[in-house]
């Protein structure tokens, strides 16, 4: 099997560093031959075998620096879109996946994922905003990410830090949700197109082996 | 279902772990890397380090512990101590932070945490308040923010004080009792309390944990999100999965995965 590479898309969202420590290591640990590049480089992004777009702040500010790297979509389009390639977006960068984002202002989405990403708001108004901790994940539908991985109020916590939450249009794209003072989308999927709002390379168990899961993915 | 999180915190000084007695007479507990691998690996929910030298020395954070901590570790970091600026905020987290905390800096100009959480977001903006009650005997119970480890007083209500930054975009509070910080007589329950009570976000409660019993007792009565200690952990009273059975078997909602951190780890 000849060496992958997984592009981690940086467009001034954040550290990543953490992130692609993490995926180098769920590589590693799996006995993947994968290559795992952090980059802003459009060709980098278009030629690479699978995608992770990261984004940690304010929509609108994610969507403006994607949009201020030129050729960046049109690159990610290619790869989701065109080729069909495994693709993960992760925190905002999963919310990006929606039609528009209502945070402050609203912002249009990628549309990959149709549904609006809005404020959390949590049944028992002593619940806190944001929701920031770790919760479990009740799953609304199988999926290879999640394969091998204990779910349910008994299974492994994924760590989360939101405000707001992308709703999706369509029931099958829904993936998993967490329980706080209502249902919070946790993962959505459609085809090759993943995304989850919980950060699994914050998620210590549960997140290496999603990582691992995303690293060996065959859509 | 959102669990309650046990945050050991790492008081650092010239790049190693110590533990202030009231910000004072500092003990040696390690590198600060290699202590937060084991905290990792023992199933902390959370870690903090907090530079307690760096805004009474003028020192910078320690960008390079954070990064190799990052680099280690798949779980939240918070790091504080220092922070002045935007910049500061920036550079922390492009080390690998995954929030700062902000203390003195936002008590001179609360705007610093508007300006900071518009940057980065508000997940990512933790404000420090040291608070230490200044209300007497059978008056209704008042504190005041303090600065510099605790020594310097701002005539600032606290609880006034939280609700502000709150507004600004802090998106979670670190309440330290200073009068109860190092005594290992348990949290300021009421100062948590009021202040959980007063704001939408988290709050973290800090100072002054003695036994585990104590950090019950900052969730169900302090009303806190998640509870902060030192001590009872960096000198082996107590591991990280007693704390969390104890407080489970308090009825609290804990987090029990187990050891963390490896793919490999048999599920």
């Amino acid at each position: 099997m000849s060496t992958e590479t997984v592009a981690i898309i940086d467009y001034g969202s954040g550290n990543l560093h953490s992130a692609a420590k993490a995926f180098e290591r769920a590589a590693r640990e799996s006995g993947r031959d994968t290559r795992i590049c952090l980059t802003s480089d459009p060709d980098v992004v278009a030629a690479a075998d699978r995608l992770v777009l990261p984004g940690v702040g304010a929509y609108a500010d994610c969507r403006r620096g994607l949009d201020a790297v030129p050729g960046m979509v049109e690159a990610m389009i290619q790869v989701a879109q065109v080729a069909g390639r495994p693709f993960l977006g992760i925190c905002v960068g999963m919310q990006l996946l929606a039609s528009r984002g209502l945070e402050y202002e609203t912002t249009p989405g990628l549309g990959w994922i149709p549904g609006d990403v809005a404020p959390i708001q949590p049944s028992d108004p002593a619940l806190k905003i944001p929701h920031m901790g770790w919760n479990t994940l009740r799953v609304a539908r199988d999926h290879a990410l999640l394969a091998g991985i204990p779910t349910g109020a008994d299974g492994l916590h994924a760590y989360f830090v939101h405000s707001f939450a992308l709703a999706a249009e369509r029931p099958e794209d829904l993936v998993a949700q967490a329980e706080y003072g209502g249902s919070v989308t946790a993962m959505v999927a459609r085809g090759n197109i993943a995304g989850t709002q919980f950060h699994p390379e914050k998620s210590q168990r549960l997140g290496l082996a999603l990582i691992a899961n995303f690293l060996n993915w065959r859509p | 279902m959102l669990k309650t999180r046990i945050i050991p915190c790492l008081d650092v000084k010239d790049g190693r772990v110590v533990k202030g007695v009231r910000f004072e007479g500092l003990r040696d507990a390690g590198d600060p890397v290699e202590a937060a691998k084991v905290y990792d690996a023992a199933g902390a929910d959370e870690l903090c380090f907090l530079d307690i030298t760096a805004s009474r020395e003028a020192r910078g954070t320690l960008l390079d512990i954070v990064s190799r901590t990052a680099e280690a570790c798949f779980m939240p970091l918070t790091v504080g101590g220092g922070v002045r600026t935007v910049e500061d905020v920036r550079a922390l987290l492009l080390a690998g932070a995954d929030k700062v905390a902000v203390n003195t800096a936002a008590v001179k100009d609360p705007d610093l945490v508007a300006r900071a959480a518009e940057k980065f977001g508000a997940q990512c903006i933790v404000v420090a308040i040291d608070a230490k009650r200044v209300s007497g005997a059978g008056e209704p119970a008042r504190w005041e923010i303090f600065t510099h480890g605790g020594r310097d007083s701002t005539g600032i209500d606290a609880v006034a004080f939280a609700r502000l930054v709150a507004e600004k975009g802090a998106g979670e509070l670190l309440v330290t009792s200073m009068d109860k910080d190092g005594t290992r007589s348990g949290y300021d329950l009421a100062l948590t309390r009021a202040i959980s009570d007063a704001v939408s976000v988290p709050v973290i409660a800090s100072g002054g944990v003695g036994g585990l019993d104590d950090l019950v007792a900052g969730v169900a009565e302090g009303g806190a999100s998640a509870v902060l200690a030192a001590s009872i952990f960096h000198f082996g009273q107590a591991t990280i999965a007693e704390a969390k059975a104890h407080m489970a078997a308090a009825g609290l909602a804990m987090r029990l995965d187990g050891p963390a951190s490896s793919a490999r780890t048999p599920l």
